[in-house]
Order: structure tokens, then sequence, then C-alpha cells
């Protein structure tokens, strides 16, 4: 009756042997292969960079210099993206057919899988319409970040801008940087890139089949929040610095005005300027390139990257050597009578002064003056072995007050200045074969002899402080700490005693008595000292320099003017740098309308083309 | 046994009932019950009892088991084999009407609506079959030797299939295969079964490797053979003519594939046969069901926190695929746990079914272990990629109505018949 009872054996066997074949095809695909989970994390996961805010920006009495302003960019994920009314969104987002083919293209190119920029920057009201459409264009999302904003227009090239980072930037960063991140390109958006860019936050998004977001992912465990970037305050002065925008409008040319008690810069103007919000959005391209082609090179940064011979605006520092060294005192008088004469070789002076003591050389700014005294410092210096040698110390002096070195701004491509070394006369004239008559021009701050208009206004920092200066900085303090770095906070000497400056100073506030070269730029109740000059320019009008601080008791500002092809000193760089001092001491202008308009309104800017704002050195 | 008529009245309808077997079927109801929630949990509808989800269904159609069973238990064991024929005939009816009113879902015209409800006849038609052929196998006289048992019980099997097959349902009617395990059994002779897993072997070689190498292979290989057997002149001819058909099966297999099965058949084995497939076509529900397994590692990832059947990657997750749920969420560990639950199921079956004097309840046993076993196998097997994707449900726990009643009478008939076994001498 029951026969085939073995068989039971079999079926059994079949049963536990077709279980076995399941379970060890789970154990396979559950505990040997880990494919399958990343397959599932990559169905399920989307990962959501959030862009930190940049840090604001501002000035020293926390007027707002740089602000965030938000943009949304569109992106895709070209894998999500499915059969869509194409010409519905070409149409909300303005751009051609062929135009929506091509970049769908490119971004297929960049990956398959992950989300790439298809279109940047969109307005806001262009994001409220898109928004509401989103749903009909499946694969698109929309990207929040910010750009940089600037409610003021002023001081582009102190704030610098923000650009794209390149494949470049990307590789140098160990791959900190990700496509579409923005990096600072100049100014203190470059020089503050790592404290100011903040930290990238980054959320996962769990999404279901239709790529609809389900919430968090592991209740955020792996999620960061974004850091916001560490807040600056620039040194400058909001107001001085538009003023100074405003008086330089349509010349070419630099003001530069530094704190002496701390080496912040206070004014920093490097005109033609352009308006920093030219450079941000999704116009900055075409706009980057038309200021690149501009003929007056607003991009060029000209109190860092321009450099003119000081000419009598040296004069200040040529008496405080001579005061060092020893081979000058207060009274010591040198002829005139219309320039100075060696041999064949004659310095014409701008005056016929009677023979004048050193305050004196400085108010009525005496060529034969320094011409003697330089001739003296080189070939008589008693602590001197040679020529060679006093040059070599006299050059010392020079470097001590930053000239012929960088003077390590927070601005890229700095030039150092022209300064040539001993060795550099050697080679023209032979070792042992050269004295003062050979480079007698650089007695009166012309010749071989460039600075920038930075180097002028710290130069000037330093003769205000009596002997040390700080080096000069466009950030006050970083962060909500308010932290200042170190070396901001460093005295640097210059190696000329004290007790020398007094003399010094009092010549310097003699050029705005009568008698003196800048009588015109005085201001009623404030003692300046400064200084007038005029480089000369071989391929043009001679460029009007001026520098000053005030007030002399207790400098609190020190400044440098430079408009190029503008002529004398006096004219126009010295009423501009009263100005200034005026509104940076007062925050008011006592000086009449006609005044101030003749400065705003001139229009100096060179006939056609051609300004060479390199060097101009000039060879006597 | 002892007991008189008063006592038997007084028993309660679970008496002498096996208990292990209910207590896994138990199990299976629950593990299956939960998974539904969790794999189509939302969190709009967090109420496991939430009438308007599935899972709230299930709950319906779980609950209404219960009554099913009562009433199973309640009916006298005799009802089974004495109504067995008129249960067949009456399935055959239902699948006929079927034909001619069914409703369509899913490509499958399978469906009987009443109102919101719908059957599907082709759940119970594997009850009543393996009712029937226990019947007509239990009979006087009745041999697996004779043709005539073959060729009978091959119709009994037959019929159904062919009817269901009409209603364009291939993986249900595919089920009926499971019956060759009760003829085996009772008898059939072994070397069916071997050609049986032969010729699959060789559906499956033929649409791998190319047909001639395939032939050239099978012909070094016989032609080894019937040298080494060559003083055994019986064997040789075995040999040839087997090698033969072999040989046409070969070649005909092609013809098989793309002439006879449908599209979206071929292209559910080609999914699992070869590689460069359209992961987001055909391909799409095998390898989300994968990734859905896979990803659920040594422990899974927890009650709820599936994210591929949770998040609507993995197709019909709740049906067909509810094992995608258990692998996920609960891993390794769950799924063998699952595996074991049935395997331990089904060893026990074969174990009730073998202690019966009635060759009916021995025969009836074996059909639902047989019918049981296959679904298992090919329903996981499907969603781990080893056998091509088949729509039948996995027993106990998949979501559904018919699939939930028919397995639960399949199971409780044997349970009532195992019950009153020592009543029984048929």
């Amino acid at each position: 009756m029951n026969a085939y009872f073995e068989r039971k054996y079999i079926v059994q066997g079949i049963i536990i042997a077709a279980a076995f074949i399941l379970v060890a095809r789970l154990f396979y695909m559950q505990i040997l292969d880990k494919q399958y989970v990343l397959s599932a994390e990559d169905n399920v996961l989307r990962r959501n960079v959030v862009y930190p805010a940049r840090g604001i920006v501002v000035d020293r009495d926390n007027r707002i210099l740089v602000q965030n302003q938000p943009v949304y960019d569109l992106m895709v994920v070209p894998k999500d993206v499915r059969a869509f009314d194409t010409l519905a969104l070409c149409r909300l987002i303005n751009i051609e057919r062929e135009e929506f083919q091509e970049k769908l293209r490119k971004a297929r190119q960049y990956s398959y899988y992950k989300a790439s920029l298809f279109e940047k920057q969109l307005s806001d009201t262009l994001y409220a319409s898109l928004q509401e459409a989103l749903y009909q264009f499946p694969g698109f999302f929309v990207q929040n970040r910010t750009v940089r904003n600037y409610p003021h227009d002023a001081a582009a090239h102190v704030l610098g801008y923000v650009d794209e980072v390149t494949e470049g930037d990307i590789k140098r960063s160990n791959n900190f940087y990700r496509q579409g991140d923005y990096i600072g390109r100049s100014g203190i958006e470059r020089a503050y890139e790592e404290v100011i860019r903040g930290h990238r936050g980054v959320y996962f998004e769990l999404v279901d089949a239709f790529n609809r977001p389900k919430g968090s992912f592991q209740n955020g465990r792996f999620d960061t929040a974004a850091v916001a970037g560490e807040p600056l305050v620039s040194s400058l002065d909001l107001e001085v610095q538009e003023l100074g925008e405003a008086l330089m409008q349509n010349k070419i040319g630099s003001i530069v005005a530094i704190e002496p008690k701390t080496g912040e810069v206070l004014a920093f103007v490097s005109s033609p300027s352009y308006d920093p919000n030219l450079l941000v959005g999704r116009k900055r391209g075409n706009n980057y390139m038309k200021l690149l082609r501009d003929e007056n090179n607003p991009l060029f940064i000209r109190p860092t990257q321009a450099q003119y011979p000081p000419g009598s605006t040296f004069k200040p520092l040529m008496a405080l050597i001579g005061l060092q060294e020893g081979i000058v005192t207060a009274d010591t008088r040198f002829p005139c009578y219309g320039g100075y004469r060696m041999g064949r070789l004659t310095v014409r002076c701008t005056h016929n002064h009677p023979p004048l003591n050193l305050p004196q050389s400085i108010q009525g700014s005496c060529n034969a003056w320094y011409c003697h005294e330089f001739a003296r410092l080189i070939d008589n210096n008693p602590r001197a072995a040679s020529a060679a040698d006093a040059y070599k110390r006299w050059r010392q002096y020079l470097e001590n007050f930053g000239l012929g070195l960088p003077s390590k701004i927070e601005l890229p491509y700095e030039v150092s200045g022209i300064v040539k070394k001993a060795s550099y006369y050697d080679d023209i004239y032979g070792s042992g074969h050269w004295r003062s008559s050979n480079i007698i021009s650089l007695a009166i701050g012309q010749g071989e002899l460039g600075v920038t208009p930075l180097q002028m206004a710290n130069m000037m920092a330093a003769i205000a402080n009596k002997g040390y200066y700080y080096r000069p900085h466009l950030v006050k303090s970083i962060g909500d700490e308010k932290y200042v770095p170190p070396e901001f906070t460093e005295k640097i000497h210059t190696g000329i005693d004290p007790e020398h400056f007094e003399i010094v100073h009092q010549g310097m506030q003699m050029v705005f008595e009568p008698g003196g070269t800048a009588v015109y730029s005085r201001i009623n109740g404030i003692n300046i000292c400064g200084k007038t000059g005029t480089a000369q320019n071989p391929h043009g009008k001679d460029h009007s320099i001026f520098t000053a601080f005030a007030p002399r008791e207790n400098p609190r500002i020190a400044i440098a003017v430079v408009v190029e092809n503008a002529g004398y000193g006096s004219t126009w760089a010295g009423p501009i740098a009263s100005l200034m001092i005026e509104k940076y001491l007062r925050d008011s202008i006592s000086r009449p309308d006609y005044y101030v308009d003749r400065l705003l309104d001139a229009n100096l800017m060179p006939e056609k083309k051609k300004v060479d704002p390199n060097a101009e050195t000039v060879q006597n | 046994m002892y007991a008189g008529s008063n006592q038997q009245k007084q028993r309660s309808v679970f008496h002498n009932v096996d208990w292990l077997t209910i207590f896994l079927y138990v199990c299976l109801v629950m593990i299956g019950w939960v998974n539904i929630y969790a794999a189509v949990y939302d969190i709009e509808h967090q109420s496991i009892f939430d009438l308007s989800r599935n899972y709230g269904k299930q709950l319906l159609w779980i609950l209404s088991s219960f009554i099913l069973i009562t009433a199973i238990l309640l009916l006298d064991s005799k009802f089974f084999s004495t109504f067995a024929f008129s249960l067949y005939g009456l399935t055959i009816l239902l699948l006929l009407l079927v034909l001619g009113i069914g409703t369509t879902v899913g490509g499958n015209q399978a469906w009987i609506a009443i109102g919101d409800f719908r059957l599907q006849p082709s759940e119970f038609a594997k009850v009543a079959t393996a009712l029937a052929l226990a019947r007509f196998l239990s009979g006087n006289n009745i041999r697996m030797q004779d043709l005539n048992t073959k060729f009978l019980s091959c119709c009994i099997i037959g019929i159904p299939v062919v009817l269901i097959l009409l209603q364009k349902d291939a993986g249900s009617a595919l089920t009926f295969t499971a019956f060759m395990l009760v003829l085996y059994r009772e008898g059939l002779p072994s070397f069916i079964l071997v050609i049986g897993g032969l010729l699959v072997a060789l559906f499956i070689l033929a649409l791998v490797v190319p047909p001639v190498y395939l032939a050239l292979a099978l012909l070094a290989g016989g032609g080894f053979l019937i040298y080494r057997l060559r003083k055994r002149r019986k064997m040789i001819t075995v040999l040839s003519v087997g090698l033969l058909i072999s040989l046409a099966f070969i070649f005909t297999t092609n013809y098989l594939f793309y002439q006879v099965l449908q599209p979206h058949q071929r292209s559910r084995i080609e999914v699992l046969l070869k590689d460069e497939v359209d992961l987001r076509g055909v391909g799409y529900n095998l390898n989300q069901s994968k990734i859905a397994i896979g990803s659920g590692r040594l422990m899974g990832k927890g009650f709820l926190k599936g994210t591929q059947t949770k998040y609507n990657f993995v197709p019909e997750q709740s049906t067909d695929f509810i094992f995608c749920t258990i692998g996920e969420e609960w891993g390794f560990l769950g799924s063998t746990l699952v595996i074991g639950l049935y395997v331990a199921l089904l060893l026990r079956i074969v174990h009730v079914a073998e202690r019966q004097r009635s060759s009916f309840t021995r025969i009836y046993g074996y059909g639902v272990a047989s019918i049981i076993f296959f679904h298992l196998v090919i329903n996981i097997g499907m969603t781990i990629g080893l056998v091509p994707v088949i729509g039948i449900p996995l027993p106990f726990l998949s979501y559904g109505g018919s699939s939930l009643w028919a397995f639960t009478i399949l199971l409780f008939i044997l349970i009532k018949l195992d019950a009153s076994r020592m009543g029984a001498t048929r």
C-alpha cells in the first residue's frame, strides 16, 4: 500500500537542497557581494551641497562694503531627465533650443548621474516663476547660493572679486574646491580666501524611485552644517575712500592714506576704477573682458603696481638720512643760486634761493641743497670707506623705510619698486670709478628710483611716527573675535633716531606756510606736514605727487597722492591730499565749493590713448 | 479511537490537529503581514490597521482565513475525498467562467470581479487539482506503472493548466508542474524527472551557448559514453535515442524561444541569462529586487528602514516581491529564518503525509508540499535572480486575498484530514 516509501527521503532531499541553494545565493548577495549596498545608496541618496555664505566685509566704522545676495542656479541630473516640454523651459529661462541641447549635452558629458550646472544665477523673479513650473521638468532642480554684492560700488581694487574655480585651483587645493565653487581672485577676497570662504555643508536626502525627496538620511547623522565665512573688518574709511574716488574721477593715479599708529590703510584709491558689481552674476565674463580691454586699464592696481620716481617728496627722507649720518645739521646751509653745479654737471633748481637751512630747504624744495647734501653723503661720508660703501648705507636707509621692497600688503602682484644696488653702478662705471656726480639725480628723487604710491604713504607714516612704521594692511581684524594677525602689530624701525624728526617736521609744516610750495593746500586749524613732488615723465606731462601727514602733534593720517600727467604736485595732488586729510580728521570739508568742484570736475585723462602706467624711470 | 460519540461531540474543532504546522502557518502569515506593512508604509498612513492600505486589507484576509479554517475543521473529513471530483469540476467551471467574463488585471485575465471583490480561481484550482489527483491515485487498482494512470493523471493536471494558459497566466500554469513530485512519490519512474531536469538544463544551455557548439559537445560526450558502454546493447540504444532527441531539442530551442514564448516572457529569461541587459527597461525589476535584498547585508536595515522597497524602487513590493522587504530590512539572518520556516513547514507536511494510513491524505499531503515548495523556490528564486521573473506569490506572505485563502484552504484541509487520520482507512 505504501510503496516507494523510500522516495520520501528523495523528496525531503530535494526540498533541503533547493532551500540550501537559495540560502547560498542569499549569502553571496548579502554578505559577500558589496555592490548592492552601493547601488542602493546610489538609488536613494542624493547628496546636496550647502554653500556657505562668504564672509561679509565692513569698513572701520562697520559700514558694509561687501555683502551676499542670494541667487539661484538651475541644475540638471541627466539620468533623471525624461521627455518633457523643452520649449516651455527654454522660454522660461530665455534661451534658444539649440543652446538648450548643447547645455544638456555638456551636462551629460560631465556626468550622467551627478548634477551639473545648467543655467547659473537666475534672478529672483525668474526663480519664482521657474519654481512653480519645475515639476514639469524632471531632472532639473534649483540650487540656492549667494553672490557678492557691493552696496557702495567703492574700493573695487581693495575688495577684489571672486570667480569660479579652475581645474588648477581644484588640484592645488587637494580637491577642497569642487567644480562651480567660487574662489577669491583679487583683493582681500583672495588674500583672506581661507577665512572668508567658510565651510561647505552637505546634507543627504533620501529620494524615492521618482526622485521625490523623502527626508533626511539616518536623521542627518552624516550631514554637516555649512559654516559661514568669517566677517572681515576692513581698515578703510568708506567716506574718505568715496571722497578719494570722486576726486580721482577722470584722472589717472592713486591715493593711499595710512593710519601711522597702526599701519591700517584708510583709503586706497586706484583710478580709473570700476564698479565691483560688474564682476558679479551672469554678465561677469563679458564685463571682465571689457575691463581687460579698456585702454586705461581699470583692473590695474596703481597704488601697488605703478611706480614713479618720488621727486621732491623724497627730500624729507634725504634730510633725515643726512641728520642720522651726521653730515648735516638743522643749520647746515648750502648755496643755490638757481642750481647745483659741479664741473659740467648742472642740476637746476626751480627757484633762485639764497643759501637755505634744512627746514627751509624742505619748504622751498631746493634741489641744490639736496645735491650738495648727497655729494657730501656719498663722497665725503666719514662713516663710509668708499662711495660705493656710502651708497650702500644710503640704500639701507631706503630699505628701512620700505622703499625697494614689497610692502606685503594683502594684494596680489605687488611690485617692489626700484632702488638700484651699488653693484649696478659698479657694472656701469666700473668698481670705484663712480661718485655722487654720476648719480646726483637720486638726491632729488629722480633717476633710477621707483616708488609705489603705497610706499610713499608708508614712508610718510614712518616719518610721522618718528622712526618706525607698521606693515600697511587693508584688514583691521578678522572674524567675530576681532583677531588681528601679529605681523600687523610689529613695529618696523627705520634706523633714524627720533630726535632728528622734529626739524624735518618743521620744514614739512612750513611747506603750507607763505613761501612754501603747498600754501594753497593749507587747512586752517590743522598743522599738516607735507611735501610736494613732481615726477619727471619722459612720455608726457609730469606726474603730480603729494605726500603728507597730519596733524603734526599727533599724526592720525599719512597720505600719498599721485595724479599722472598733471604737472606740479602743488596744483592737483596737494589740494586732493588736503581735502582727504580734512575729511578724515574733521569728517567735513571747510573749503569753498569752487575749490572742491575744480578738483572733482577736472579731466586729466590723457588725450586719446596710451598711458604707460608702468615705471617711468627718469635719467637726467 | 476509544472515545465514544458523546465525547466526540464535545471535542473542540482543534482536537488532534498538528499544532506545529499551525504554529509555522501563523508565523509565516504574521511575517507576511508585518512586511506588507513595511513595504507600503508611508508617513501618512502609519496605522497598521488602515483599511485603505494593503496591510489593513491583508489583516481582513487573515481574519477571514481564520473563519475559513474553522469551517474546514468543522467539516467532516470524508467531505474532501467524497467531493474531490465535484470540487475539481466546479473549479474547471470557474476557470471557464473567467475566460468568459473575467477581468483583466496586469495582463492576466484571471479574475472574477464581484463588486469590489475580485477572486482568482486559478489559486483555488491548485487545491481542487490536488484533491482530485489524490482521490484518483488513491483509488483501488490504480498503479502508477500503468500507462492509463499516467495519462489520466496528466489529464487531471493538464486541464486546469490549459485553461489557465488561455488566461495568459503562464506563471500560475507553471505551478502545476509541482505535481510531478507527487507522481514521483507515487511511483513515477525516476528517469522521467531526470529527463525533465535535463531538458530544462539543455534549454538554458542552448540559450547561452551557441547550439552548434553545444551539439558538438553533446556528440563528443555521447560518443564517449557509447564507446565505454559498447558491450551493453540496450544502453547504447537508449543513449543514441536520447542523444538524437537532445540534438533535435537544441536546435528547436531557439524556435521555441522566439516563436512560442511571448516577448515579455522571453525578456524575463534573457534578463537572467544575458549580461548586457537594459537595467532601466526589462532588467529594471530584477535589478532593483537584487539591490534591495543585497543591500540588506547580514542584519538588514531594520524594520521600516528599507529604502529600496519603501521608496518604490522595487515593483509589486507587497505581492510577488514581498521577499525583497524581508531581505532588505531583516538581512541574511531574516531571509534565512523565513526560508528555514518554510523548510520546517514542508518537512513537517511530508512527515504528516507519510504518517497517514489513508493514501488519499498522503497523496494530498504531497500535493500540498509540492505546491508550496514550487511557489517558494520560484518566488524567492526570481527575486534573487536564480529563475526568470514569474508572477506567482510567496505562500502565506504575499499580499492578496485569493492567494492567502487558497493556501490556507490547501494547508488546513491537510490538517483536518490528518486530525482525523485514526478514523480514516481509505
